[in-house]
Formats: C-alpha cells, sequence, structure tokens
C-alpha cells in the first residue's frame, strides 16, 4: 500500500502483478473457491459433453423465454455476490466497536458497500426483472417472440458482460470506493486514481446498452405484437407495468450513460465538467445522476406491482379490482418519478421552495402507489383466497411495503429529511422498499410461474421456510436500522465509538444470517423441487387456475409459444376462454415462421468486455483493436440476411399432439 | 392484422389460423432508440446550458468560433438531408442507380462536414483551447463532438448500406434499413439546428 | 435517541415535524395493515362463510374513496410540508431562541465558519479571531450562523442535537442557522461519506454557558498558535484522528481564501473566475494561464496518486483587479515559472502564445 507512481506500460498499461490482491487472505480464498469452482463447472460441461448443447441451445438462444431464464439466473447468481457483501458489511458493523477497527480496513469495506449498491441494484434487480418482463411480455400478449429477437439476446449478453466487469474487479485490481452513485469530486481522478471506479463506469455503462436496447425492444413488442382484439385496455397488469418501465428505461438510462461519459471524459482526458477549478459543477453531477437513479426505483418496483396484481387476482379466484384506475396509476406513477428527484439532496442547499416543490411531489406519488394498495386490498374482498406461496409474498409485501412507504414519505418531508438524510433511517427505508417490494415480488413471481417455465411446481415447504425466513429476518435486519438512523448514525461508517449502538448491530446481523437462511432455502428449495419434479408435475400448463394467455398453452411452452395466434375478448383472456367454452386447436397447424439463432450477441458483448477491460486498465492499443473488432463484427452481421426459418407444420402437429396426450393423461 | 382477418372475427373466435404480423416494429423500435439518443443530446445541451459561460479566465465563443467556417459546415450538413431524402426518393421509384448515387452524395456531403468539423477542433486544440481548458470548452467539445461521432457512424452505417444495395438491390430488408438510417441522418440535422444556434450563434452574436 | 429527543430548537422542531407527519400517515396506514391482515384471514380459501363474488370488481364509490383518502392525507401533509421547509430553511435567520421565547433584542448571533477537511473539521470563528480543528463551542440559547464550505470533497456538517445537516462543498458555501438550548457536549460529524477517513470525521459540540464559552476562548487566545496560510497548507493533507487544536488567531482572509480555491496565492480565486467569466472571459490571451503543481501529486489515496492538478494562475488585468486579501503582489513572471514545483502543462506550446501570455500577465 506505498503510494508509489504508476508506471503504465505500453502493452499492459497499468495492469501489473500488484493488481492480484494477494495480500488480502478473503479475496485469496474466494478467488481460490471461484477457480475451483469454475474448473469443476468447466469439467463438468466437458466431461457430459454439454458445449454444443450449451452453444446452441441457450448461448446463441433469441427464443425470449431461454433469455428470459438465463437473465433470472444472472441475477440470481449476482444476488449471492451482493448479499455475500452483505454479510460482509453486518459483520463488520457488529465487531467494530470500543476501540476495535473489526475485521476490514476501511479500504476494502467502502469498496464492499458500493459493490454490494452496484450489484444489487443494476446486476441482481435489473437482470430479474427484465427476465421475467422478457419471458412473460410475448406471451402475456400472445406473441411468438419479441419485436428484435437478436437484439434480445444482444441485450442480456450486455448485461452479462458489465456483471463480467464487476466480478473481475474483485479479484484484479479494485472496485470504486465512492458509494454506489460515484458522485464526483471523490470519484474523480483526483480523490480516485486507482481503477475501481473506471470498473464501475465500463460496467454499467456496457450493462446500460443492454438495459436500453431491451427497453426499446419490449416497448416495440408491446405496442406492435399484441395479440388481434388485445387492446391497451385488455392487456394484463404486468404487461402494462412492463410497458411503463420500459418507457421509464428508454427515457433515463441515456441520462445516467451521458453522466457517466461525461465523468470518464473527465477521468481520461482530464476535462472539467464535475471539478470545479476549471467552471466545472459536481452539483451537476448530483443532478444529473439522480434524473437517472430516481426512475429507476420505478423501473424496478413497477413490474413488482404487475407481479402482485397478477397473483392477487389468480390467488384471490377473482377479477382484479380497479383494473382501469391500476393503470391509470401505473402511468401516473411514470410520469411522476421524472418530477423528484430532487428529494435525494434537499440537503445541498437549495431555496425552501424548490424543496418544497420535489418535497410534495414526491409525496403525490403515495397516492396513485396507495391506490394501488387498495386496489390488491379489494381484489381480496369477498375472493377465495388460496394461501399458496405467491399469495404469501403477496400478503407479507402489502404489510411490509405499506411501512416502507410511509418512511419513505417522511423522508421526502425537507425539514425532517435534514435529520434522517445520509442516516441509517434511509437505508433502512429503501431495504424496505426494495426487500418488502422489489424482492418480495421476484420471489412470488418466481413461485407463480415457476411451474410455467419447468413443467413441475416448487415444492412448497421449503418454499415456506424460505418465505418466513426472509420475512422475518428483514424485520429483524431493518428495523434495528430504522432505530440507529434515529439516533443519529450515518451510513457508510466502518467503525463506531458509541458502544449502545452496538446490540442493535447485532441484531441486525442476527436478521441478515436469517435471510441467508431464506435464502439458502430458496435454493433448497429448487433442488428439492428438480429432485421431486415427477411429483410435483404440471401437466395442464394451467396449475393455478390462471387468467392471462400464457396460461393457455403448455409448461413449458413450446419454441413457438402459440400454434395459432390467439384472440382476445375481454381482460383476462384466458380466464374468459375458458369460460366460454375455447376448444383447443387439434388440427390443421401451419408453418410457423421463426427467428433464427445467431453467436453475433454473445460474440459483440464479449468483445465489449475486453474493450472495457482494456479501458479500466488503460490498456490503449488492445481498447483500440478490440472497439475496431466491435464495429467490423457489428458491420459483417448486418451482411447477414438469412435470420429466420420455418417450423415444418409437421412438428407443431407432432408437438400439438403430444400436449393432447399429456392433457388426457392429467385429467 | 389484415382485413381480411379482422372481418372473420366474431365472439367464438379464439384463435387466427393466419401468421400474425405486426407492420413497422422496427421503425417505431428505431425511433424509440432515437429518442433515447436525443436525451443524451439533451444530457449535453443542459450541460452546456450550465457550463457554457464558465471560461475560467480563458477564451470565449466569440473569441473562438468561426462564424463563417461554421455557416458552411450548417450547409454542408444540410444538404446531405435534402440529397438523402432524394435517393428516398428514388428507392421508392425502386431505381436502384440513382439511389445509390444520391446516397453516394450524401455521404460526401457528410464526410466534408465532418472534415471542417475536425479542422476546427485541430484549430482550437492547436491555439491552446483544448477540452481541459475550461469548462466551457469541457461542454462545447462533448456537445460538438458527440454530434460529430454519430455522424461519422451515420457515414460507416452509409457505405456499409451502399455495399449492401449494391449487392442486393432495393429488398425489403435494405429499404427498411434505409428508412432507419434516414431517420438518424434527419435526427442529426435537427440536433444540428440546435447546436448552431445555441452553441454557435448565440455564443457569438 | 437523539434525532427524536434533541438539544438544539431547530433539531427539535424537526423532530415534531417527524412526529406530526408519522401520526398523519397512521392515520391511512394502521387501517390499511389491519385491513390487509383482516381479509387475508376472513376470505381465506377454507373459510366457506365468507362471501365469494368472483365478478365483483369494480366499485365507483370506492375508488372515489380510495383515491381521495390518500390525496387528503397528503394535502395536509403537503401544506405542513411547504410551511416548514420555509419556516426550517438552514439559510433562514432564527427568529427564535426555542418555543416561547423569541429572539430578545440586542443579542448578536455566533459566526462560526466551518470548513470540510480531509478527514477533520475546521472551525473559524471570524468575530473572534480563534479557531479549532475536531472542536466546535457555543453558547446556550444564543444563534450560531454557520458558514459551510469544504476543501476538497463533499461532506455534510451534521450535529444531530442542534440541527439538520447541509452539505459541505469546494468552492460553494452553505448555510445553516441553529441554536442549542441545553448545555451538554453532543456528537457532531460529517454525514456524507467523504473516503478512507470518513468514519473517523467526527467532533465534539459543547454547548455551554456564556461565562464557559469566554473562558474557553481564552484558552484558545492562550494558547498562541497561528493559523495563516502555511499551517493551514499543512493541515490540509489528509489525516485521520486529527486531535483538538486551538489556534489563538487567524489569518483574516483564510476563510475567503479557502471558499475560493486560492489559499496558495498562485491560484486564480473562484471569485476572480467568475468575475472575469462574467464579463466574457480573458479571450485567448487567457488560454495559457494554467499551472499544475507537483505538490498537489502526493495526495494519493488508496494507494494510487493522481496526476498533478491543474489550476488557473491568479492574473491582473484591469477588468479584474486583484484582490488584496488574496495576492501580494503583482506577478513578474507568468504564474507557472514563477513557483518552483510548478509544471506548465500548456499544450502545444507555441513562442508568439507564450509571448502573448507573458504580456497578458504582466499587464
Amino acid at each position: 500500500m506505498t503510494p508509489s507512481p504508476v508506471e503504465e506500460s505500453v502493452l499492459f498499461g497499468r495492469l501489473s502483478l500488484n493488481a492480484l490482491p494477494l495480500h488480502e487472505p478473503i479475496l485469496v480464498v474466494t478467488f481460490a473457491a471461484v477457480v475451483l469452482g469454475g474448473v469443476a463447472v468447466l469439467g463438468a460441461l466437458t466431461y457430459f459433453r454439454l458445449w454444443g448443447y450449451l452453444w446452441r441451445e441457450w448461448l446463441t438462444s433469441i427464443d425470449h423465454k431461454k433469455i428470459g431464464i438465463m437473465y433470472v439466473i444472472l441475477g440470481l447468481v449476482m444476488l449471492l455476490r451482493g448479499f455475500a457483501d452483505a454479510l460482509m458489511m453486518r459483520l463488520q458493523q457488529a465487531m467494530a466497536f470500543g476501540g476495535s477497527e473489526g475485521y476490514l480496513p476501511p479500504h476494502h469495506y467502502d469498496q464492499i458497500f458500493t459493490a454490494h449498491g452496484v450489484i444489487m441494484i443494476f446486476f441482481v434487480a435489473m437482470p430479474l426483472v427484465t427476465g421475467f418482463m422478457n419471458y412473460l411480455v410475448p406471451l402475456q400478449i400472445g406473441a411468438r417472440d419479441v419485436a428484435f429477437p437478436f437484439l434480445n439476446n444482444f441485450s442480456f449478453w450486455m448485461t452479462a458482460s458489465g456483471a463480467a466487469l464487476v466480478m473481475a474487479s474483485l479479484f484484479v485490481g479494485e472496485f470504486a470506493a465512492t458509494g454506489w452513485l460515484a458522485y464526483p469530486p471523490l470519484s474523480g481522478i483526483a480523490y480516485s486514481p486507482g481503477v475501481g471506479v473506471d470498473y464501475y463506469i465500463w460496467a454499467l455503462q456496457i450493462a446500460g446498452v443492454g438495459t436500453l436496447l431491451s427497453g426499446v425492444n419490449l416497448i416495440v413488442t408491446i405496442v406492435k405484437m399484441r395479440a388481434p382484439g388485445m387492446s391497451m385496455m385488455r392487456m394484463p397488469v404486468f404487461t402494462w407495468t412492463a410497458l411503463c418501465s420500459n418507457v421509464l428505461i428508454v427515457a433515463s438510462f441515456p441520462v445516467l450513460t451521458a453522466a457517466l461519459a461525461l465523468l470518464s471524459l473527465d477521468r481520461y482526458v482530464g476535462t472539467a465538467f464535475f471539478t470545479n477549478d476549471f467552471g466545472g459543477s459536481a452539483m451537476m453531477y448530483v443532478n444529473l445522476i439522480w434524473i437517472w437513479g430516481h426512475p429507476e426505483v420505478y423501473i424496478l418496483i413497477l413490474p413488482a406491482f404487475g407481479i402482485f396484481s397478477e397473483v392477487v387476482a389468480t390467488f384471490c379466484g377473482k377479477r382484479l379490482f380497479g383494473y382501469a384506475s391500476m393503470v391509470y396509476a401505473t402511468v401516473v406513477i411514470t410520469i411522476l418519478s421524472y418530477l423528484v428527484w430532487l428529494h435525494h439532496f434537499f440537503t445541498m442547499g437549495s431555496g425552501a421552495s424548490v424543496n418544497s416543490f420535489f418535497g410534495i411531489t414526491t409525496m403525490i406519488i403515495s397516492i396513485p402507489t396507495g391506490a394501488k394498495i387498495f386496489n390488491w386490498l379489494f381484489t381480496m374482498y369477498r375472493g377465495r383466497i388460496k394461501f399458496e406461496l405467491p399469495m404469501l409474498w403477496t400478503v407479507s409485501f402489502m404489510v411490509t411495503f405499506v411501512i416502507g412507504g410511509m418512511t419513505g414519505v417522511l423522508l421526502a418531508v425537507p425539514p425532517a429529511d435534514f435529520v434522517l438524510h445520509n442516516s441509517l433511517f434511509l437505508i433502512a427505508h429503501f431495504h424496505n422498499v426494495i426487500i418488502g417490494g422489489v424482492l418480495f415480488g421476484l420471489f412470488a413471481g418466481i413461485a407463480y410461474w415457476f411451474p410455467k417455465v419447468t413443467g413441475f411446481r416448487l415444492d412448497p415447504f421449503w418454499g415456506k421456510v424460505s418465505f418466513w425466513s426472509w420475512t422475518i429476518g428483514f424485520y429483524m435486519a431493518f428495523m434495528p436500522v430504522y432505530v440507529l438512523g434515529l439516533m443519529g448514525v450515518t451510513r457508510r461508517m466502518s467503525k463506531f465509538d458509541d458502544p449502545s449502538l452496538q446490540i442493535w448491530f447485532v441484531i441486525a446481523a442476527l436478521g441478515a444470517v436469517l435471510i441467508a437462511v431464506g435464502i439458502g432455502s430458496f435454493l433448497l428449495q429448487i433442488v428439492v423441487s428438480f429432485i421431486k419434479r415427477e411429483t410435483l408435475k404440471d401437466v395442464t400448463g394451467d396449475p393455478w387456475n390462471g387468467r392471462t394467455l400464457e396460461w393457455s398453452t403448455s409448461s413449458p411452452p413450446p419454441d413457438y409459444n402459440f400454434a395459432f395466434t390467439p384472440v382476445v375478448h375481454d381482460l383476462d383472456a384466458w380466464h374468459d376462454m375458458k369460460k366460454r367454452g375455447y376448444v383447443r386447436p387439434a388440427g390443421g397447424f401451419l408453418p410457423i415462421h421463426m427467428p433464427k439463432n445467431t453467436w453475433a450477441g454473445i460474440v459483440l458483448a464479449g468483445i465489449s468486455t475486453v474493450c472495457g477491460f482494456a479501458l479500466i486498465w488503460h490498456i490503449w492499443w488492445l481498447a483500440g483493436a478490440s472497439f475496431l473488432a466491435l464495429v467490423v463484427t457489428a458491420i459483417t452481421h448486418t451482411f447477414n440476411y438469412d435470420r429466420d426459418f420455418h417450423i415444418p407444420a409437421a412438428t407443431v402437429t407432432e408437438t400439438e399432439a403430444e400436449r393432447s396426450r399429456y392433457l388426457a393423461a392429467g385429467v | 392484422m389484415s382485413a381480411h382477418a379482422s372481418a372473420a372475427i366474431d365472439d367464438k373466435t379464439f384463435y387466427l389460423r393466419e401468421e400474425h404480423h405486426p407492420e413497422n416494429g422496427t421503425l417505431l423500435g428505431f425511433w424509440t432508440y432515437l429518442m433515447s439518443d436525443c436525451l443524451i443530446f439533451a444530457v449535453l445541451f443542459a450541460c452546456y446550458g450550465v457550463l457554457g459561460r464558465n471560461y475560467a479566465a480563458g477564451p470565449s465563443g466569440a473569441d473562438l468560433f468561426d462564424l463563417k467556417l461554421v455557416a458552411i459546415n450548417t450547409a454542408f450538413l444540410l444538404l446531405s438531408s435534402i440529397t438523402y431524402g432524394l435517393a428516398m426518393l428514388e428507392m421508392e421509384k425502386n431505381r436502384k442507380g440513382t439511389t445509390l448515387f444520391w446516397l453516394g452524395v450524401t455521404g460526401v456531403f457528410g464526410a466534408c462536414f465532418l472534415g471542417l468539423e475536425l479542422y476546427e477542433f485541430w484549430h482550437l486544440i492547436h491555439e491552446g483551447a483544448t477540452p481541459q481548458r475550461s469548462a466551457f470548452l469541457s461542454s462545447f467539445f462533448a456537445l460538438v463532438g458527440t454530434h460529430g461521432l454519430h455522424v461519422f457512424f451515420g457515414c460507416v452505417w452509409l457505405i456499409t448500406l451502399m455495399v449492401q444495395v449494391g449487392q442486393r438491390g432495393l429488398i425489403l430488408e435494405n429499404r427498411r434499413r434505409l428508412m432507419c438510417l434516414s431517420m438518424f441522418w434527419h435526427f442529426l440535422d435537427v440536433v444540428w439546428i440546435g447546436v448552431f444556434t445555441f452553441v454557435y450563434l448565440m455564443g457569438t452574436l | 435517541m437523539v434525532v427524536m429527543s434533541p438539544s438544539g430548537d431547530i433539531a427539535a422542531q424537526q423532530r415534531d415535524l417527524i412526529v406530526i407527519s408519522t401520526v398523519l400517515m397512521l392515520l391511512i396506514i394502521v387501517p390499511v395493515i389491519a385491513l390487509t391482515l383482516l381479509f387475508a384471514w376472513r376470505y381465506r380459501e377454507s373459510n366457506k362463510e365468507a362471501t365469494y363474488d368472483p365478478d365483483w370488481h369494480h366499485s365507483t364509490q370506492l375508488e372515489v374513496v380510495i383515491w381521495a383518502a390518500p390525496l387528503v392525507i397528503i394535502i395536509a401533509l403537503g401544506a405542513v410540508t411547504w410551511s416548514s421547509t420555509h419556516l426550517l430553511d438552514p439559510y433562514r435567520p432564527l427568529s427564535r431562541v426555542a418555543e416561547g421565547r423569541p429572539l430578545p433584542e440586542g443579542v448578536k448571533p455566533l459566526q462560526v465558519q466551518a470548513v470540510a477537511l480531509d478527514w477533520k473539521w475546521l472551525f473559524i470563528y471570524p468575530e473572534l479571531g480563534v479557531a479549532t480543528v475536531n472542536e466546535l463551542a457555543a453558547p446556550v440559547d444564543r444563534p450560531i450562523n454557520f458558514q459551510i464550505t469544504s476543501s476538497t470533497v463533499m461532506n455534510s456538517f451534521f450535529i444531530p442535537a442542534l440541527a439538520g445537516q447541509i452539505y459541505a462543498m469546494a468552492g460553494m458555501e452553505t448555510k445553516l442557522h441553529a441554536v442549542i438550548n441545553t448545555a451538554g457536549v453532543y456528537d457532531g460529524f460529517s454525514a456524507n461519506y467523504s473516503g478512507a477517513g470518513f468514519s473517523d470525521m467526527r467532533f465534539k459540540f459543547h454547548g455551554v454557558s456564556e461565562e464557559e464559552f469566554g473562558a474557553w476562548v481564552a484558552k484558545a487566545k492562550a494558547s498562541g498558535a497561528t493559523l495563516d496560510r502555511a499551517t493551514y497548507t499543512a493541515l490540509e493533507k489528509p489525516s485521520v484522528r486529527e486531535p483538538v487544536k486551538l489556534f489563538a488567531s487567524v489569518d483574516g482572509g483564510l476563510y475567503d481564501a479557502i471558499l475560493n480555491m486560492c489559499v496558495d496565492t498562485a491560484k486564480m480565486c473562484m471569485k476572480d473566475m467568475m468575475r472575469i467569466d462574467a464579463q466574457g472571459g480573458l479571450g485567448k490571451e487567457g488560454i495559457r494561464n494554467v499551472f499544475a503543481l507537483q505538490y498537489d501529486a502526493p495526495r494519493s489515496r488508496g494507494g494510487h496518486h493522481a496526476p498533478p492538478k491543474r489550476f488557473v494562475a491568479a492574473a491582473c488585468t484591469p477588468e479584474a483587479p486583484r484582490d488584496g486579501l488574496t495576492v501580494e503582489r503583482a506577478a513578474p513572471k507568468p504564474a507557472y515559472e514563477r513557483r518552483a514545483d510548478a509544471v506548465r502543462v500548456a499544450p502545444l506550446q507555441t513562442a508568439a502564445a507564450d509571448a502573448a501570455a507573458s504580456a497578458a500577465l504582466s499587464e
């Protein structure tokens, strides 16, 4: 750690053997585990001769369902990393009292909380939400794929590429130690000269391309590819929330891209956007990043609201109460989420009128959100509620989320924010809404759609263990954090003087352990369900007596989703079809026009990863060469006009006949 | 959906036998992408608006800009939009040769624009008015440079498309691509009008 | 819980606001939670007693209620927000000492200039001429006017017992008005993460009687130490757990120079730069007036060197006459030649431009 001038070589830039954190035992052990695990996986793939299968059926697949599954797997893997960071922080904060420095030096601890935030938002919540939208939207609107299947594959791999760079920072160099939004001047070259912030910038830029393109793709899919008869006001609520969420993506991610691009110009070429020596303004970055950052939380929560809407209607056996007001509430939230960003920095010295304007717009968001809660509530009213796993998550969400909403509105009152800003109260608030809202929603969604994706249900026992561990663990982990916030404790502290705080941190750490149990039993649930897949099998394709079109096809759905494009007459199309005596077509199938798999997405994203890595380490020749390769590969790809094929009618007939046999056997 | 299909739909129709192909998805998608690109420019304009008078005791736009040069440059870009329009008209008439000719002219105008812009940049940097000198110059180079980068990639795309049209003619895919590039090109024109007005005219007059 | 039982009037009002807002919201939150649990129980599948109405999905009256109820709460809360945000605006001078105790005639607020350094706090009392590091004292029931800035990165000045926080940012000044009502020793710290030494960036705030405050000032005066530009430049270098320091006297222009980022007199002050810029800059002649200081280079963080930081050199023009406080005398040479540790960074130097710059700089 002796500061020595960084010498950059032509061949390797500033990358040298010193970049490997051999002096950090925690990292060395982790690295060894990752290498061993990686070798084991690669070995198994080779031994079972799965490379060809993996390449043909998954990595190059443009099937929205497979891409959706890959997004979810990426999100779950990164969840483990992000949660490991969380456990380390909880342990550090529970230990570092009374002169003890804990077990993490600030340099390491600061990277951990930065990585935790970045990973959880960009590489856990975003992939999971995008994965759900990818898998479900075409099925819900009766389409055979998304509008731009190749782009979809490319988007996924760009997201994965960003995740790969974040993971690389663990073992090669370091990650940013700036907090998850990397405010300058701290993130500027003068105060963060290392590679950490560069890893941050390029991981987000590369993943951001993927997110933006996936947003464009899903908007077009929803606007253009709905089944005949499905007017906007007959779309399933999840599709509505997906539409709004993707509109937010398209309208906010460019701002992030631009802000990070300006930050990288400051860092790489010494421009003066965010340093004030030459007339720049760090406050501009703070504004820009939150103009993206606030819509971002709605990008995550809206699809979760959509999931709850589907789950409530299905498990209450009842049409959703107030569909129209649910839709309007979603749209109003979408628009309002652009008018509130300043509430993240009331303490930056804006005038009272500006602060109150943004405080009040923020509060107004709670009106449509409140209406949504009431809609779910009155869907339960006079329903017949089956407390399957998805519904348990939903009820837990409704109780937990209103608490988080309440503390959120509290933070929107500027004078109250002056004492709560940057405190652990804020931390408790946003974990309350993100865990209690987004994550509970995703778990509800996984339990709900798992049979659709795999053809068998999840084992309820381990699901319930996971549910209770998460719910109780959440309250145990974050209620003490609220208390600590009211005790005036600031976020991002690596050690404390006041011994009376320790007990609260210890309780919070125990809560985190309980959440770990929740994650463990979730993974166990999947393993157990896979083992018991024959007993848990769903042959009907509609295990919950569902209401939307995805339940009309088989589980898992065939490549082409629907043998014939469905025609929609009412909201809850599948429910309507069942009610009015729909009969499955048994013959007369035609060839189905489908897109072909392509190597281009994974190759382009791979080259982007190399380019990002080279830029991070100032390996200029490699950055130039890989960028050129990127352009050439993209152009080459455009010369491929042979992008689609037809599934022969015979194959369709055979697939559908097999389903008929299944259905007959199941009855 | 086709007229034939909608005529056949009644209350008891639960599926369509024929393929259901939505139209103009690519154009909507590309337009949506352009709007997101527009937001990047919006951010850069906003930065220029905030920082554009922070000269750091250095030169201002009035000291640096050569309005005549920029006017010529603007003319190049506007003309290129017209010639692209002519290419599209020829495409509608299914004339491959003249389409390619007008695309080529568009490319030449685009290259002239880029050349002049690079000359301007080179000249500024030679004088010491580098992007590092002040927040004004940082935001100037970022805004104008990003636009220039777009024009550069537009030119690369244009050449690629010319080769593809040359190889395969005005087939459906190529027409769609020409439409997308057309939107991109005109979009850059519109952005340039903003740049010319807010940066150059308001900076010097 | 210091936030809920503070010792200063501003923080107490902020606490009251938290309580009022929470109660207002509980009016709707409690029924929602109760109804959720009630409905979940009552309409469970095994309860065949409960009505089951699968097609009931709309009720205009109910829709009106579910939109109107939150609306009413938000209108009330919005009104509270608007008035409290203006009343508790940190920039607003105090009109009372505590509830029911208006500001007595003739009480002069205590002026304190707070500077966030890496990673400690510097407090300057301009009227008393003393300064301290990592210790702040103020008499009970006397309003305090803080002027807050930072030497490097963004911090946030926060004493929870006294009043809410406000950011400290380099080159900018924020303000805070507050008063402490109960004597005692309170925690103060930076509430905005500012790098590796952040967790130790703490100080004690002493609320004391007027007599004790006088004694405290006298103690500072007796310390004999002087805070001038040289002392400040040494103090400003990154350090953690800096012990409390008292200074008997302070260079009168120091805070202004810190705020304008020109403690080093070779650097142009921000206010001068802004004045020049408002008049259209210095034209092409000003281009080369840039230099970098080697001494800034070893400000490493995380084991890495930062490149030398560039600055605009102090200049003197008819439009922007030298500020007597920030520069001792006119520069005889271009700024980058004035200092042994300065590095020329102007790109593509040409002899003509050099001559022009020299001419401009020597008036």
